[in-house]
């Protein structure tokens, strides 16, 4: 028993690489957001990349190393602090037995990871040690008083560049199953505008508020297997972008689809950020 | 049967209806190499496909049958004492709500896919008795272990939830539990015989 969680902010949760081969149960895949940044957290300690960190929600969080850890924050760029003194974001710091560790207030973005060399090493579920907070698999959201053991650290901390990408574009779109229920010409209506996010987004999606996207047909859809990234519209016309706690099914058509290469963006929009859309395959 | 691509690692075929569905996804389980085959009540989703347009052509040989039901059957005891079995004996033309619990055990039943929550698992059983309709407006809180129909489909609640299907009654079975092996009582392709307890 390594870490002691004092206080979790407004949401942290333990996350690797997700939940997969359990849809066909109704069992989301979860997962971290920002795959890339808990990646980079991951390689920075020396951890392999399935290894658990803990995901934090705009506020951070506090923690006590109850032994001495390596560890490092990346994702939303943030103060981060042990005892006081700061350290940098992105860059491996140890943490002595007792120290206070620090992650503050996401200056961009949204979510943050702190990656401990050895990973969060709480019993997995099903495969995984992720939290899907949409139908509670796996360990629940922390809570002040929880103690998260630590594995065994494998190696030294790896020194990398952890450069962010500079101006990202519009998220490619691939057209989706029922594109034709929105009309011959839905994903130019979906990529000629702009989207907002709303404040009710989530790890289960980002809700996009916008220019309705009117159906062209009527009728229902009988519930049918959707996928991560999958663009879903319900009857309002407002779309919902599935992210990794998302329903394993769902009764409302999906117009388009964004490859999951480009969602790790969706992990650090903040509500009222804009979005835009292009067709993948075409020039951005 | 129609293959509809879904992004650049996953397709969704239609075949129609649930059974259908069924009988795919079981019979893909092994043969085609996807993270995710995942039936539902008209088509099934193949996701994590290294390349989606070799689809159709592995689906070829599947004999477009539905499943024989294999397996042993899980009894499943239901005290039949819902809210909603008025509406239902009405839907299904019985004398009175106490006729539906020999209505609902009189058929074994097949779970055609799970969905909604983990391990809520949607059973056909009845095609011949009119479909039963959603309550028009939600219960906020629907109690775990409730057996619950609609449409064609008995469903039962592995925890507590909001839901719109009408509740006939209630069983103490563990629908789901993730540390057991397996976490899904009933997963797709499960024969299941509702007892009156």
């Amino acid at each position: 028993m390594s870490l002691l969680v004092v206080d979790p902010g407004a949401l942290s949760t333990v996350q690797d690489l997700g939940r997969l081969g359990w849809a066909h149960l109704g069992v989301p895949r979860a997962g971290a957001l920002d795959r890339p940044a808990a990646a980079l957290a991951n390689r920075l300690v020396g951890n392999p990349t399935e290894a658990a960190v803990i995901e934090t929600t705009m506020t951070g969080l506090r923690l006590t190393a109850e032994r001495g850890h390596w560890f490092v924050v990346t994702g939303a760029p943030c103060p981060v602090r042990v005892d006081g003194v700061p350290a940098g974001h992105g860059q491996p710091t140890w943490a002595p037995a007792g120290s206070a560790v620090e992650v503050g207030a996401a200056e961009t973005g949204v979510r943050s990871y702190v990656a401990v060399a050895g990973g969060i090493a709480v019993p997995p579920v099903l495969g995984s040690r992720s939290t899907d907070t949409l139908a509670g698999v796996g360990p629940p959201r922390l809570a002040a008083g929880d103690r998260l053991p630590v594995g065994t650290p494998l190696g030294p901390p790896q020194a990398h560049d952890t450069p962010r990408p500079a101006t990202p574009g519009p998220l490619r779109v691939h057209p989706g199953p029922r594109a034709d229920w929105f009309g011959p010409d839905a994903l130019d209506r979906l990529c000629d505008a702009d989207w907002s996010v709303a404040a009710d987004s989530d790890r289960v999606g980002l809700r996009l508020r916008g220019e309705p996207l009117v159906r062209a047909r009527g009728g229902e859809l009988a519930s049918e297997g959707m996928v991560l990234g999958s663009v879903q519209v319900p009857p309002d016309g407002q779309p919902v972008l599935f992210l990794a706690d998302h329903p394993v099914t769902g009764g409302y058509p999906v117009v388009a689809v964004v490859p999951a290469d480009d969602l790790h963006r969706c992990a650090q929009l903040r509500p009222g950020d804009l979005l835009r859309f292009r067709r993948a395959g075409l020039p951005a | 049967m129609q293959v509809i691509p879904v992004g650049p690692e996953a397709a969704l075929v239609e075949v129609g209806e649930a059974d259908a569905a069924l009988g795919l996804a079981l019979w893909a389980r092994g043969r085609v190499p996807a993270t995710e085959i995942v039936p539902a009540a008209r088509t099934v989703l193949f996701d994590g496909l290294a390349d989606p347009v070799a689809l159709a052509g592995q689906l070829a040989d599947w004999p477009g049958e539905a499943p024989t039901p294999e397996g042993e059957v899980v009894e499943v005891p239901v005290l039949y004492d819902g809210p909603d079995l008025a509406t239902v004996a009405e839907t299904w033309g019985l004398d009175g709500p106490d006729q539906v619990a020999g209505r609902h055990t009189e058929q074994e039943h097949l779970v055609a896919f799970c969905g909604f929550a983990p391990g809520f698992s949607y059973l056909t059983g009845h095609p011949a008795l009119p479909e039963v309709p959603r309550r028009d407006t939600p219960r906020a809180r629907v109690a775990p272990g409730s057996v619950a129909l609609a449409g064609p489909f008995t469903g039962i609640y592995p925890s507590a939830s909001p839901g719109g299907w009408q509740i006939v009654g209630r069983t103490e079975a563990t629908l789901w539990d993730p540390t057991r092996e397996p976490a899904a009582l009933l997963p797709p392709g499960t024969r299941v015989r509702f007892v009156a307890a």
